[in-house]
């Protein structure tokens, strides 16, 4: 079975055209530096439509997760984290923990951990891997 | 709004709740309302307002055969029912409307004539959640929570110690879906649904409805059953997305909506004989007891551990068992109102002796939307 896949819109599509180009892409408000995440032509601290769009470094911390032991078809049969890590810019996104088992104990909480990306046919998604890993 | 100047006057759920394999979704819909319309001897000629979610009121209202003056389909996930009643009691004072009933009904269990889990792709949850594995509540619900537990200081027997506490409630009362007892360890040795939730750490998928009528409480005192007064209500909505919420050891909505509705009835913490804190999963009630105000973060699982919530203790706490032991349809809110209401009338399988006043606070989607109502006996 296929992986679910995320459809870009309008407002996202830098986001995922980085993440083929092997980039994590975060926006930042040129008036007030506030970084966020998800994508949108704006800035949610301050609302100025004056924003940039710019690579982040690709590091962050383990900042919570699940172990999914009842996957969905697309995913295998394997359990499997679901994880939300904080970037070193601030926001937080949704991901996969991949090359390492996924047991609590090598997931642990505020461990670092780096982005790489896998290609799923036109859509490259964000995974994170523990450091230097 | 003004306390006590609106009354739930009907309140009933379905007939049986549970397995209902011979109902769809807008016949348990139904099935509720006329038990309401029964409890408070009206027809639904008599109601000119309608507020439903899950269902379109439009669809609620033809199919009852109701001409409403003002409709509501606010649809908000679990909560949405405490969101109609402060928008019904507005609306009642404002004139819109003399007579609301607000209608739930899910075939949670057995599917008959209800909808998907979908999320279009192109949806913010659609691009940047969905990806990554997660399936519906299990996965998505608990993501904050290894984060909380860690912050707390609080553990996985933290979490199965509230299941165990609302299985002691649920023994109480014959329409329970589970009574018998359990320990921490049957909690903890129960099958992994998403680490760290085992399956006795998460809600019941049942069938079942149910339904509320409201009016002024000037006429609240013609009708057969004991007034139940709205005292305050709060509601607030936060993100979609559960990976995006501010603060993982708080909600937001929580917050925002508990104290607009303890401000509004001007009550303490200390006045509340009766709490519903809805509990999709066992860290729901430790994120309510704190964000409300009954416990300092990091102390609600040392109160539950302490029987403060549990039969014979200080604030009972989900009386009927909950999500966790009583019934959970998808959208729980409704089942939670109905116990502050009986707690209120006094008619509860486990009655709070000499209750004066309830609160009922639910939660939709992941953390996305909360909705609070307080209720009292007395104006």
């Amino acid at each position: 079975m296929d992986r679910a896949l995320p459809q870009p819109t309008p407002e996202t599509q830098h986001f995922w055209d980085g993440c083929k180009v092997g980039e994590l892409r975060l926006q930042k408000c040129t008036a007030c530096r506030e970084s966020y995440f998800p994508p949108r032509p704006f800035c949610p601290a301050c609302g100025s439509r004056s924003v940039e769009i710019y690579k982040a470094s690709g590091k962050a911390i383990l900042y919570s997760y699940v172990i999914n032991h009842r996957p969905r078809p697309d995913m295998g049969t394997a359990p499997h984290s679901i994880a939300v890590v904080q970037l070193e810019e601030g926001p937080r996104m949704m991901t996969n923990i991949v090359g390492c088992p996924q047991t609590p104990e090598a997931l642990q909480l505020d461990m670092p951990v780096e982005v790489t990306f896998e290609t799923f046919g036109a859509i490259a998604l964000p995974f994170f891997k523990p450091a230097g890993a | 709004m003004k306390p006590g100047s609106i009354a739930v006057i009907g309140a009933a759920e379905t007939t049986r709740l549970g397995k209902i394999p011979d109902m769809s979704v807008i016949g348990l819909h139904a099935d509720a309302a006329l038990n309401a319309l029964a409890d408070c001897g009206l027809t639904a000629k008599d109601i000119d307002g309608v507020a439903t979610a899950g269902e379109s009121p439009v669809a609620i209202a033809h199919y009852l055969g109701i001409t409403p003056t003002w409709a509501d389909g606010t649809a908000v996930g679990g909560c949405s029912f405490m969101l109609h009643v402060r928008h019904a009691a507005a609306a009642i004072n404002e004139g819109l409307c003399k007579t609301v009933l607000i209608t739930h009904g899910e075939s949670g269990r057995s599917r008959v004539g209800s909808g998907g889990f979908g999320r279009a792709p192109s949806s913010l949850m659609g691009q940047f959640e969905m990806p990554y594995g997660v399936t519906s509540p299990p996965t998505m619900f608990t993501i904050p929570v290894m984060r909380y537990l860690k912050t707390r200081g609080y553990t996985e027997a933290d979490l199965a110690m509230v299941a165990v506490i609302q299985r002691e409630w649920a023994a109480k009362n014959p329409r329970a879906s589970f009574r018998d007892p359990i320990t921490v360890d049957d909690v903890l040795n129960s099958p992994m649904i998403a680490w760290p939730f085992r399956m006795l750490m998460c809600c019941l998928v049942t069938d079942g409805g149910g339904a509320l009528i409201l009016t002024s409480a000037e006429r609240a005192k013609d009708f057969p059953q004991k007034p139940v007064y709205i005292l305050g209500t709060g509601e607030s909505v936060e993100t979609p997305m559960v990976s995006q919420m501010e603060d993982f050891n708080s909600s937001k909505a929580f917050r925002v909506s508990g104290k607009k509705a303890f401000e509004e009835a001007g009550i303490t913490q200390a006045d509340v004989d009766h709490l519903m804190i809805y509990d999709a999963f066992a860290h729901l009630p430790l994120y309510g007891l704190e964000d409300l105000g009954f416990c300092k973060p990091g102390e609600a699982a040392g109160f539950i551990r302490d029987r403060h919530t549990a039969p014979g203790g200080k604030l009972p706490l989900n009386t009927n068992g909950g999500g966790l032991s009583y019934m959970h349809s998808g959208m729980y809110g409704m089942y939670a109102l109905q116990e502050s209401v009986r707690q209120m009338r006094g008619i509860a399988p486990a009655q709070v002796p000499g209750a004066k006043i309830a609160v009922s606070h639910g939660v939709g989607g992941m953390f996305a939307a909360s909705g609070t109502v307080i209720f009292g006996n007395e104006t």
